[in-house]
């Protein structure tokens, strides 16, 4: 009946039976939307871990506070592919865009305040997301993929035939920063980079979390999941996707001021096509559409990284090859995900327990 | 907790008192295992790995330590992470290694502020020795080779006029900057500088020498990195047929490693280089340097100047560490025993220059020949003692900081 | 002749050779890709695969160049049937980016593997005497290798484009590329297509891998190389289609050959100028569906 007379189950969906149970149904629904948000506990544990790693490794922070930017541009990538559903092997494109705002900054205008550049990286790199992100955003699949690998190359390559300039491939050396805050100098051991780069995480963090949450979230999301319906809905689909883009390539900018801030040195190599590849992989690896799946794809890719290549300088890439493709095969929503399904697994025990 | 440990320290330095102690001298080793240059990183490691094995008793008592890290892709991030854990965790003495520019330029501060000396046995840019009063190089500056191949080139070689062609990334602009400094001071004339393209992938060099083939200069010297590019450069040369044609195939060593030269075939047969090191070199040191590597590493595998480069390296540091009876725990006074340092080493007569800590070493003007036994050789053509740096000589831009 | 016809004819001559090289690597890619909508990233691992095989058997058996070159292809076309049949299959479903994944770890564990066998020098192979030298035309002489490549491609093409055009297994996998559900509904085991052409199109990246030595070596590394320019060529040939594929590769072949040899400055450029211009045009790339 109702496959031949639509009105019929329009007003099933305009006069719905209020039993309980429905209710109830929707009670668990709207509760559920509403607590989405809501910090939840175990949201503390990356954090908890980072600060541990401080105080349990103080001898590896130089490596922690590399970690800490590839989580930042996982998140950026997060942002964009996971919630709003765009694929690009572009994103090095702004994190090399950032990377050489303070870079630049440094060597030729004298801008040395760290935190100033942060703001000055985001900026330069979300006019760049912007523009690109205009242009662009019409296309999808394989044709975006391409033009935005395209246009970080034909970037790197531009800084190529100004090398006198960008300094080329030999990057730009001894880049010296102002103490952070004017207060706190850069010490071997890395304990300032990498309180640095954790609290500039945070901060990031938080932002993208109101964000993903927000009715504008909400509207990424249902891009990815049915553009079409957005569409005929009315929601000004490629606005919002710029508009996204936009954001993520600022926030990629802000990893890659960071990079060349704790490195104090920054090469063309920013915009190689390895790098957008790279922490493709590492999201992809975590998890996509969850936040924490950046922090854990970057955090676990990289520590493996280099246990392996500890382990066989040589040989390594087979050690890292394993484990993508046995993520693939036994975790299929990355590192997160199995992490998912003990907690699930957990929650369901509880219940059931509960239940008489 | 650290007190506890220096103060325990200080009672075994009371104990064992004035006599010759023992020490364990930990060496943080970084080179390129892994990637597409991972071949040059295993040329030096095979050669830090002979001296070691033939030499670890000149330094007793005391004995070494050697922590490999992989240098990964020339970012110049990869290298400092690694190499600073290196001195953070690890607690090495001293860093050596270093097959890419960005790496010791990424690095350099990062020594001055650990004072931890670190031998370079590969990276040639010119101007890395400025960066740190604790960089000494092993290796050579691209201006070693390119420099006196300009002069040698116009006066020996009969190139009046030279096409340039250059992998597109700092040490082939340094090498035909180089050469083209020394070529037009001589009264040549350079017809036309094309880049190849980046030093990652190697690119089809048909259609550059094409073009270079068509405008006909006397010589085309050429700049690439010793990888694959090396092998693809003489082959399109062959291909091309331009010896024919009348232009002569010249450069830095780079063109013809020696563990690649026998894949080269005829085609390389004619080429002239400038550098450092062959393993055709007629002096008793290369011939044991020689007859040890085969004995490690086979037959059919053959040290190149990367490998000597880093033979000298380890040899460098180990008659430093004999000279402070392994007492290397000051960075400073350890580069200051390294500066003077010579020896006659496989490659001929080499010197770390007190004055910028950079080699100081013979080059030999060397043609590509097939020897007797069939075999690709170099005959040296004539040699140039204690050749130094021309770049700091001169003072060229970032040379003169 | 003229000074610029000269050029011209040398010009189209190594754009062609290079553009035979690029369809051959990349024509199974791009199958595979618009056939079951499948990202093998590996495909670089396969060619790379054959490359080595060819270097095995030409330096370590005595075989002939070009015998080594059929041995290989035919041999990685097999083991090729044992990843498709072993892991590729369970991704057919998942999303692209799963199958990156997978791939790239495939990839990277080719390239320690092939690390640990051949070591990391790179590898070159011994051409018979008639592969070396060059063609003498008069005004020009070209090198025997690069005509040998242009034959071989236009083989190749004509071999591929018959049995695509002209068979009843092409006239299937025709039929699976433009509709799969209705192809399968029809009765065509689009299953046992995909494992044929997946076979087929490793088969050809052998080839491609062990033609490449002569022009770029063979390292390990090769394996995601050169992986951005097959992409580009199937971006901006169309996925699946044949015709765009050989379009794009003499497109990109001729006028990077062109590019370095009039533009050697900006050589770097041109590759990225020509994807960036095709694909904001034409988004499906030549013959893609949009």
């Amino acid at each position: 009946m109702a496959a031949n007379d639509p009105t019929g189950a329009q007003s099933a969906i305009v006069t719905p039976v209020r039993d309980a149970a429905a209710t109830a149904a929707r009670d668990r629904a709207a509760e559920y939307l509403v607590s989405r948000h809501r910090f939840r506990w175990a949201e503390a544990l990356p954090w908890l871990a980072c600060i541990a790693v401080f105080f349990l490794f103080p001898d590896r922070l130089t490596f922690g506070s590399q970690v800490l930017v590839m989580v930042l541009f996982a998140l950026s990538l997060d942002l964009i592919l996971g919630y709003a559903g765009i694929v690009t092997l572009g994103q090095a494109a702004f994190f090399g865009i950032g990377a050489y705002t303070v870079g630049l900054g440094a060597a030729r205008l004298g801008w040395t305040e760290p935190v100033s550049g942060l703001f000055a990286a985001f900026f330069v790199a979300a006019l760049a997301g912007f523009i690109s992100g205009w242009f662009l955003l019409r296309y999808r699949g394989l044709t975006l993929l391409m033009l935005t690998l395209a246009t970080a190359i034909m970037m790197q390559e531009a800084g190529n035939l100004g090398s006198e300039f960008s300094g080329g491939y030999d990057g730009l050396p001894g880049l010296v920063f102002d103490p952070l805050l004017g207060r706190f100098e850069y010490d071997l051991y890395g304990r300032t980079n990498y309180v640095y780069a954790l609290v500039v995480l945070a901060v990031v963090f938080y932002f993208v979390r109101r964000i993903v949450y927000s009715p504008f979230g909400q509207a990424l999301t249902g891009i990815r999941e049915n553009v079409r319906r957005m569409h005929a809905i009315g929601s000004p689909v490629h606005w919002r996707l710029v508009t996204v883009y936009t954001i993520a390539a600022g926030i990629a900018g802000v990893a890659g001021a960071l990079f060349t801030q704790t490195n104090a040195y920054v090469t063309l190599t920013v915009f190689d096509f390895e790098n957008s590849a790279k922490v493709m992989v590492m999201l992809i690896l975590g998890g996509t559409g969850r936040l924490y799946g950046a922090f854990l794809g970057a955090a676990v890719y990289m520590i493996m990284e280099d246990y392996f290549s500890k382990l066989s300088p040589t040989f390594w890439q087979f050690g890292i090859g394993l484990l993508l493709v046995l993520a693939v095969l036994f975790a299929r929503r990355g590192v997160l995900g199995l992490f998912e399904q003990f907690g699930a697994y957990f929650t369901k025990e509880k219940s059931k327990g509960a239940k008489p | 907790m650290r007190m506890l440990k220096w103060a325990g320290v200080a009672a075994l330095a009371l104990t064992v008192g004035g006599t010759a102690q023992a020490e364990k001298i930990k060496i943080g080793v970084v080179l390129p295992f892994s990637g597409a240059n991972a071949d040059l990183g295993h040329q030096v490691d095979k050669a830090f790995d002979l001296y070691i094995k033939l030499h670890a008793k000149d330094i007793a008592p005391h004995t070494i330590e050697i922590v490999k890290r992989d240098e990964g892709p020339p970012t110049g991030a990869n290298a400092k992470t690694v190499a600073t854990e290196l001195i953070t965790n690890d607690k090495v003495q001293i860093l050596t290694g270093f097959v890419f520019s960005p790496s010791a330029i990424a690095l350099a501060p990062v020594v001055t502020q650990a004072k931890v000396p670190m031998v370079i046995a590969n990276a040639g840019t010119a101007w890395i020795t400025n960066l740190s009063p604790y960089i000494a190089r092993l290796s050579f500056s691209m201006w070693h080779h390119g420099y006196p191949m300009g002069a040698y080139a116009f006066d020996k070689i009969g190139c009046k006029t030279a096409a340039l062609a250059y992998t597109d990334f700092p040490p082939g602009k340094d090498s035909t900057e180089a050469f083209k400094t020394g070529f037009e001071k001589a009264g040549g004339k350079v017809t036309e500088s094309i880049p190849l393209g980046s030093p990652v992938q190697v690119p089809d060099f048909t259609p550059f020498f094409q073009r270079i083939k068509d405008s006909k200069p006397d010589c085309m010297y050429v700049f690439i990195p010793s990888g694959a590019h090396a092998t693809g450069v003489t082959k399109a040369y062959g291909e091309l047929g331009m010896r024919k044609a009348g232009i002569k195939l010249i450069g830095p060593m780079d063109l013809i490693p020696d563990n690649k030269l026998q894949d080269m075939g005829d085609a390389a047969i004619g080429t002239i280089v400038m550098g450092n090191y062959a393993v055709d070199l007629d002096n008793a040191e290369n011939k044991a340097f020689n007859a040890a590597w085969h004995k490690e590493y086979g037959a059919n595998s053959y040290p190149d100047f990367m490998s000597a480069a880093g033979w000298d390296t380890m040899h460098a540091i180990f008659d430093t560490i004999k000279k402070l009876n392994g007492n290397v725990t000051d960075g400073a006074k350890f580069i200051d025993a390294m500066k003077g340092w010579k020896t006659k080493s496989p490659r001929g007569d080499v010197m770390i220059d007190p004055d910028t800590r950079d080699i100081v070493q013979d080059e030999h003007a060397m043609e590509v020949i097939r020897k007797p036994d069939g075999k690709l050789g170099v005959k040296v053509l004539g040699t140039t003692k204690a050749v130094k740096d021309e770049c700091k000589v001169l003072k060229l831009g970032r040379c003169g900081t | 002749m003229p000074q610029f016809a000269i050029i011209a004819v040398s010009i189209l001559f190594d754009g062609l050779a290079y553009a035979m090289f690029l369809f051959i690597t990349s024509v199974g890619l791009s199958v595979t890709m618009g056939l079951m909508g499948f990202v093998n990233l590996a495909h670089g691992a396969f060619a790379m695969a054959g490359g080595y095989i060819v270097v095995s058997l030409t330096r370590d058996l005595g075989i002939g160049f070009v015998p080594s070159l059929l041995i290989a292809a035919v041999l990685v076309g097999l083991i090729s049937v044992v990843f498709e049949r072993g892991l590729y299959r369970r991704l057919y479903k998942a999303t692209d980016l799963e199958q990156v994944l997978l791939t790239i770890g495939l990839a990277f564990m080719a390239i320690a593997t092939a690390t640990y066998f051949y070591g990391p020098i790179p590898k070159s192979v011994p051409l018979p005497l008639w592969l070396q030298g060059d063609i003498n035309l008069g005004f020009r002489s070209f090198p025997s290798y690069r005509a040998f490549l242009i034959v071989l491609g236009i083989a190749l093409i004509s071999v591929l484009w018959y049995a695509f055009e002209r068979t009843n297994i092409g006239a299937k996998i025709r039929a699976a590329v433009d509709n799969r559900r209705m192809a399968e509904s029809v009765g065509i085991n689009v299953d046992l297509l995909f494992t044929l052409t997946f076979a087929l199109g490793s088969a050809l990246a052998a080839l491609g891998g062990g033609l490449a030595i002569q022009l770029f070596g063979l390292s390990p590394s090769f394996a995601v190389l050169y992986l951005v320019l097959f992409l580009i060529v199937v971006a901006v040939g169309g996925l699946g289609s044949l015709k765009g594929t050989l379009l794009a590769a003499l497109v990109i072949g001729v006028i990077d050959t062109g590019g370095k040899y009039l533009y050697a400055e900006a050589g770097g450029f041109f590759i990225y100028a020509i994807t960036i211009v095709v694909l904001l045009i034409k988004p499906a790339g030549f013959y893609g569906r949009e």
